[in-house]
């Protein structure tokens, strides 16, 4: 009887916290899975993807780890393992995500899709033309941001179309820095463009060359190689400032065709009154689409459309029932 | 190998830091902020590159005599006496500050800032005066638009024109907002759309262009 008991109170006391680690688990990875969800559906296309079909197996793993992290997490704060006031951004980015990738795989299909003209691409041929037939360099400014923002790393795609360009005509380019990680990208774009359009021999290191980290002198540089060598061409693609007049009103007064790109709204008024050619917002991000015309960048342009004429329904909707005072759908949408 | 360790790379962070914007974990959080001080530590590395760039390319542009080989004499020279100063400092206060750098800091290189700065006065005034010229509908309806909020932002306005004030406010908030909003969501979801497009290693503009 002794034995009996011992027996069943040690496997109570075996049997109850391997049911707890159970339901907890089962706990966590239900919480885990509903966060993960974002990151998951990224992981699923991936495998749809053929550049990317051979990381699947990578991609697994690093699933494996986040589960892992969400799982220690979970433990140490089970309260705040999800920030439910982004839940309306999560939605977006998933119906976001979905529809690009509806779209990439529309356009692997071989789907037509249009893309409405953009002036200011079309004129880089032009531009770069004429500083070919004038003989002069075509300078590109690459914006004062590094690396990790977002429209430095567009204006890098532009700068690869417009190095093939000069590689193929012959051109003179020069890009000056502000960033020492971007003057590291931006060499790699421009080395890899010339070997591109068959031209490795075209290429030197000192075309892309750093000039300071500080805005204000490199603006002063830059002002200076525009009067003093007068490039035929500027491109003034990125991220900008206060400095943006003051460089293109400098390359506007040497003579240049000047086409000019950012997302900043603040700067984008002066860049329409001193340059040709304005790529405005959303058009910066869409360079890289219309200028290579790859399927599958078309695609993820055409999702974004999706997405936005969803956001237009959106605004109309949150519109009329605020009207009608019923706020709570606009206010889940303006949380956080 | 050389071309998919990148790409690997570029969606495992690009992934986590998705994750980590809905994720409160003090882990995941933890782990992102780390990422932005490797990006720090990525740049001091990345600074010496820029220091040859610069002096490779201002040595060849002296020894070139090429068009404004002189500005790249003062150039080299400047960076020669900063850094120099910088790393040894021959003259030093009783409390400890560096007089000399401190000295060129304060009395050349800020007043050369604010000089810079304040040309772009200079250049609104000009580019204003190309941009209001009236030539069509739409540069009339700028000037008019320009007009009314010059006069509208000065205390003479409310003598000049007196409903500016209010039509300056109108203006800002309604028109312009509106168009302002329009540009912003339409960059931001490129920009969403451009990250989704480099997570995925379908563009790849770190590497030079899009992928295959």
């Amino acid at each position: 009887m002794g034995s009996m008991t011992v027996g069943w109170w040690d496997k109570a006391r075996v049997f109850v916290p391997w049911l707890s680690r159970r339901c907890s688990a089962v706990h966590r990875a239900a919480r885990a899975a509903s966060v993960l969800f974002g990151g998951a559906l990224l992981m699923l296309c991936v495998s749809a993807t053929p550049c990317m079909s051979d990381l699947a197996g990578a991609s697994a793993d690093s699933a494996i780890a986040l589960v892992t992290l969400s799982g220690m997490e979970t433990t140490a704060t089970p309260s705040r393992f999800f920030r439910e006031e982004r839940l309306n951004a999560l939605l977006l980015f998933t119906f976001f995500a979905g529809a690009i990738l509806a779209y990439i795989g529309l356009a692997k299909k071989g789907a037509p899709l249009f893309i409405r003209k953009i002036a200011g691409l079309d004129a880089v041929d032009e531009a770069v033309g004429r500083a070919t037939e004038m003989g002069r360099k075509v300078l590109y400014i690459p914006g004062i941001m590094s690396v990790d923002n977002i429209q430095t790393v567009a204006s890098m795609s532009i700068l690869g179309y417009v190095a093939e360009r000069t590689a193929a005509y012959g051109t003179q380019l020069e890009v000056p820095n502000k960033d020492p990680l971007v003057l590291a990208t931006a060499r790699e774009v421009v080395k890899e463009a010339y070997m591109k359009a068959g031209r490795p021999d075209y290429f030197q290191e000192d075309m892309v060359n750093y000039v300071t980290y500080d805005q204000f002198a490199y603006t002063a540089a830059i002002q200076g190689l525009m009067t003093r060598e007068k490039p035929a061409t500027n491109f003034l693609i990125g991220s900008f400032y206060a400095e943006s007049l003051i460089m293109a009103e400098a390359g506007n007064a040497a003579g240049a065709i000047q086409v000019a790109g950012t997302a900043e709204l603040a700067q984008l008024p002066f860049f329409v009154v001193a340059c040709d050619y304005t790529l405005i917002g959303e058009e910066l991000y869409a360079a890289s689409a219309y200028l290579s015309r790859e399927p599958l960048i078309l695609g993820s342009i055409k999702g974004q459309d999706l997405v936005k004429a969803a956001l237009i329904v959106l605004i109309v909707v949150g519109m009329v029932l605020s009207s009608l005072g019923i706020g709570e759908f606009a206010d889940f949408f303006t949380q956080e | 190998m050389k071309r998919q360790i990148p790409v690997l790379l570029a969606f495992l962070t690009g992934t986590f830091v998705v994750v980590a914007f809905f994720v409160s974990a003090p882990v995941v959080v933890g782990l992102n902020e780390k990422l932005d001080e490797l990006l720090m530590i990525v740049t001091a590395f990345a600074l010496p590159l820029g220091v040859v760039s610069f002096l490779q390319h201002h040595s060849k542009k002296i020894g070139r005599r090429s068009i404004g080989w002189r500005n790249s004499i003062v150039s080299v020279a400047s960076f020669a006496v900063m850094a120099s100063l910088g790393i040894v400092e021959p003259f030093v206060s009783a409390q400890g500050r560096a007089v000399g750098f401190n000295w060129l800091f304060d009395t050349v290189f800020t007043p050369l800032q604010a000089t810079m700065f304040s040309l772009l006065a200079f250049m609104i005034a000009s580019a204003a005066f190309r941009a209001f010229r009236v030539k069509n509908l739409e540069a009339a309806i700028l000037m008019i638009s320009a007009v009314i909020v010059m006069l509208g932002r000065v205390p003479i306005g409310k003598f000049v024109l007196p409903p500016s004030a209010a039509l300056t406010e109108w203006i800002m908030n309604v028109p312009n907002l509106a168009a302002q909003r329009g540009i912003l969501i339409g960059a931001a979801l490129g920009a969403a759309s451009m990250a989704i497009r480099i997570i995925l290693g379908i563009e790849r503009p770190y590497m030079g262009g899009a992928g295959e």
